[in-house]
């Protein structure tokens, strides 16, 4: 027996031999699955025409990153679920009635322009479904703030056009019941509308793990009490805190977009001060900004200061700053 | 008052209820030692025996004038049958010294217990040195120089780390349940010879057993004391374990006694209390044979210089799975999962810094290659010296040695946290060890 042993071939690694059961495709795998109320809050409200925005943004996402990696000769990773968790955002920030052609248009441009051109996943600077959203915005400004009401709502067969919350609060002074907003039930991106559908993914991601605190929590206090600032000085004139953060694109900005762990820093530092600045810029943007949802751009903003952010938050090394010779008093144990 | 601990760090699965509950057995006596004479950190021992030599069990038979080094023994009776070259299980080759037992074994006289105030701190110093001991944690430090602070250097606590954090081994928690008074008589020589006041043995909380046993063993000393730990990796870190004892952060760059604190481990303090006592020099310690690829898993007694095939055939060998072979990712470690070496032959030796055998075969996780980054900042979340281990494997990957020292990778205690955590399983433990050994390189070029 003893012999045996030693013909073994043994395997030779380096320290730590010991790894956890976590992986890409797992953490990607979970956040599709916490997106999935929001995608059937998207089709209760807007019908079976939000779920074939959905599906062909994520469908074209996926071709776009096999070919770009094919024809790189790269090793495909489709699997990993990145490219369908842009696919499906992008889909979810879209008004109900988007041309398709432009929806095929904006996957492509996030896949190729926001992720792989930079070097695929983990290397891009920006948000690709975010940066596909705003190349959207650029080439379709009509198509992209064109909304219509949801179906649970809207009166005719062939609805005419609807005004958003947060376009009724800027122009019209108008602010939607708070309760119609947590529930979804108004006019919006298809899936925006519903806070409580993304909360439900949002908590869900939360317990698995796989979301910094920090991030969503700063970004919609940051909203909540820098838009209250000014609600407090004119309530007519400007939203109330928990309007900011129910209305437009907050919520699955703040749990899906901010929290994305390629664009956001990686010091806790460093997340306060993304997430906070963030959410203040995002009002900034609704209150005096020529267009009422501060969102999207807000969030890509602060991308481009990620790097910087890192740099400057270090953490602090372990026994940085304690001097040689200097001793504390005993501890109390 | 809750238990003392330090910021970030991990909650592996320990898999310590394997062994934690078996008593220590001791393993039988070897019929041949390879005793290499590098055991510790500093300069090698020059053999004083030659192929042929008849020797007792606890001669001595490898020493150096160096001041930074520690004498070995033979651990057994018998002749010398080689001074040759021989695996170590750090991964080198090293002189070591091959003895063929006889068979006898020698009596120490274990009823004999001296007192404190008949020892010097020197005749403490000295006897420790002449005894080879050196730390038992693995790292391996000669014991005589830690007790010898430099002048102006003042150590008013000596902390015994009784933490064991990494997972599997139990050798150091099954110490100090069944000689709780060897740790703290230990303990207060330790004291003794450094002149501290305070004398601290930090146990993980996982651990009631043996905090149990070591207050009641420390009951009578008015100046020792257990300090009741957190349950983390990695607790037994000597920097983490000081800020968690006493609360105390030892600066950058610098050692314990900068902030006037001494770390033994508490299988050390054993060793000081049989070579103090009885006169026994180290010649054989106390380890754990475990793993999901170990068939019965062990506390072993084991004469250094003990090969590890001989140990784990006496622990059932390694699990076999179904056609009778051993699986080809079976890994055998120097040490526990989180920071033991890899050995590629069983054939090596029980050393001095032998903590423990860990035997794993649910390695595959890490062979399939690593992915991207994706700047999850789990690895910033848990790196105990508060570094960014993403960025310094990258810099230790490119070999950029200047970014990498800018963003204080020399710190890096290569505990393995944010291996560990990494989802795209980066090599980033691996990386950064490269890159500090080139820094260093680099470092002593330059000095030239």
């Amino acid at each position: 027996m003893s012999e045996t042993l030693n013909q073994e071939k043994l395997l030779v690694s380096s320290s730590p031999h010991f790894l956890k059961d976590e992986s890409i495709p797992k953490i990607m795998h979970t956040v599709i699955l916490a997106l999935i109320p929001a995608v059937a809050a998207s089709v209760y409200f807007f019908g079976l025409r939000a779920l074939l925005l959905i599906l062909v943004c994520v469908g074209v996402s996926l071709l776009t990153e096999y070919a770009f990696q094919k024809i790189r000769n790269k090793p495909v990773t489709i699997y990993d679920g990145s490219a369908i968790i842009t696919g499906m955002l992008l889909g979810l920030t879209l008004p109900p009635d988007f041309t398709l052609f432009g929806a095929i248009l904006g996957s492509f441009f996030a896949i190729c322009v926001g992720k792989q051109l930079y070097g695929g996943l983990g290397f891009n600077i920006f948000n690709p479904a975010l940066l596909g959203r705003a190349f959207l915005m650029a080439t379709y400004p009509v198509f992209m703030t064109t909304w219509a009401e949801p179906r649970t709502i809207a009166k005719a067969v062939d609805a005419v056009t609807a005004a958003t919350p947060l376009a009724l609060a800027k122009f019209e002074g108008k602010f939607a019941p708070l309760t119609d907003l947590f529930i979804g039930n108004v006019a919006g991106s298809i899936g925006e509308t519903s806070v409580i559908a993304i909360l439900i993914g949002g908590l869900y991601l939360r317990y698995k793990g796989y979301i910094n605190w920090k991030l969503p929590l700063g970004y919609l206090g940051a909203m909540a009490v820098f838009g209250g600032i000014f609600w407090l000085i004119n309530p007519v004139k400007y939203p109330n805190p928990l309007f900011h953060i129910f209305a437009g694109g907050a919520m699955l900005a703040a749990w899906f977009m901010v929290t994305d762990m390629v664009t956001s820093p990686v010091t806790p530092l460093g997340q306060w001060i993304f997430a906070l600045a963030g959410g203040v810029l995002a009002v900034v943007i609704r209150l005096w900004g020529g267009l009422p949802e501060g969102v999207m751009y807000s969030i890509l903003f602060m991308n481009a200061f990620v790097p910087l952010i890192n740099k400057h938050t270090r953490p602090r090394v372990f026994g940085e700053g304690a001097k040689e010779g200097e001793i504390a008093p005993l501890g109390g144990s | 008052m809750g238990v003392g601990t330090f910021d970030r760090g991990i909650h592996p699965e320990y898999h310590k209820e394997l062994t934690s509950g078996k008593r220590i057995e001791s393993a039988a006596l070897p019929k041949t030692v390879i005793i290499p004479l590098q055991q510790h950190a500093g300069a090698p021992c020059v053999p004083l025996v030659k192929k042929g030599d008849t020797v007792v069990e606890g001669q001595k038979i490898g020493d150096v004038k160096a001041f930074v080094s520690a004498p070995v023994h033979a651990s057994i009776s018998g002749k010398v049958k080689d001074v040759e070259l021989s695996h170590h299980p750090v991964g080198v080759r090293t002189l070591s010294v091959i003895i063929e037992g006889d068979g006898a074994v020698k009596q120490w006289p274990v009823n004999e217990r001296v007192s404190l105030d008949s020892l010097t701190p020197d005749a403490i110093r000295g006897n420790i040195r002449e005894a080879g001991i050196v730390g038992m944690g693995g790292a391996a430090f000669p014991s005589s120089v830690k007790l010898q602070p430099p002048k102006g250097v003042t150590i008013d606590i000596v902390i015994l780390n009784g933490c064991e954090c990494e997972p599997y081994l139990t050798a150091d928690h099954r110490l100090m349940v069944e000689e709780p008074e060897k740790v703290v008589w230990g303990l207060t020589a330790i004291m003794k010879a450094v002149g501290a006041s305070k004398g601290i043995i930090g146990i993980e909380e996982n651990k009631p057993d043996a905090i149990e046993a070591v207050q009641k063993a420390a009951s009578n000393s008015s100046n020792v004391s257990v300090a009741v730990l957190a349950a983390k990796y990695p607790q037994g870190a000597e920097k983490m374990l000081i800020q968690a004892a006493v609360k105390r952060k030892v600066p950058v760059g610098k050692l314990p006694l900068d902030a006037g604190v001494l770390v033994n481990n508490v299988g050390t303090a054993v060793a000081f209390y049989e070579a103090l006592n009885w006169g026994k020099p180290l010649i054989e310690r106390v380890l754990t044979v475990s793993g999901n690829a170990v068939s019965q898993p062990k506390n072993l007694r084991v004469r250094i210089g003990a090969s590890f095939e001989d140990i784990l055939n006496q622990c059932g060998g390694l699990v076999r799975e179904g056609t009778g072979v051993i699986p080809p990712s079976v890994e055998v470690l120097n040490g526990g999962p989180m920071m033991g070496i890899a050995q590629g032959t069983l054939n090596v030796p029980v050393v001095k810094g032998t903590s423990g055998i860990t035997a794993l075969k649910t390695v595959s996780l890490k062979r399939e290659g690593y992915g991207p980054c994706i700047k999850c900042a789990a690895c910033v979340e848990v790196c105990p010296m508060g570094l960014m281990p993403y960025r310094l494997g990258d810099y230790g990957r490119a070999q950029r040695t200047v970014e990498f020292k800018d963003w204080a990778g020399l710190s890096c205690i290569e505990c393995g946290c944010c291996s560990y955590v990494c989802p795209a399983k980066r090599p980033l433990v691996h990386w950064i060890r490269v890159a500090k050994f080139k820094a260093r390189t680099e470092t002593v070029k330059v000095a030239k």
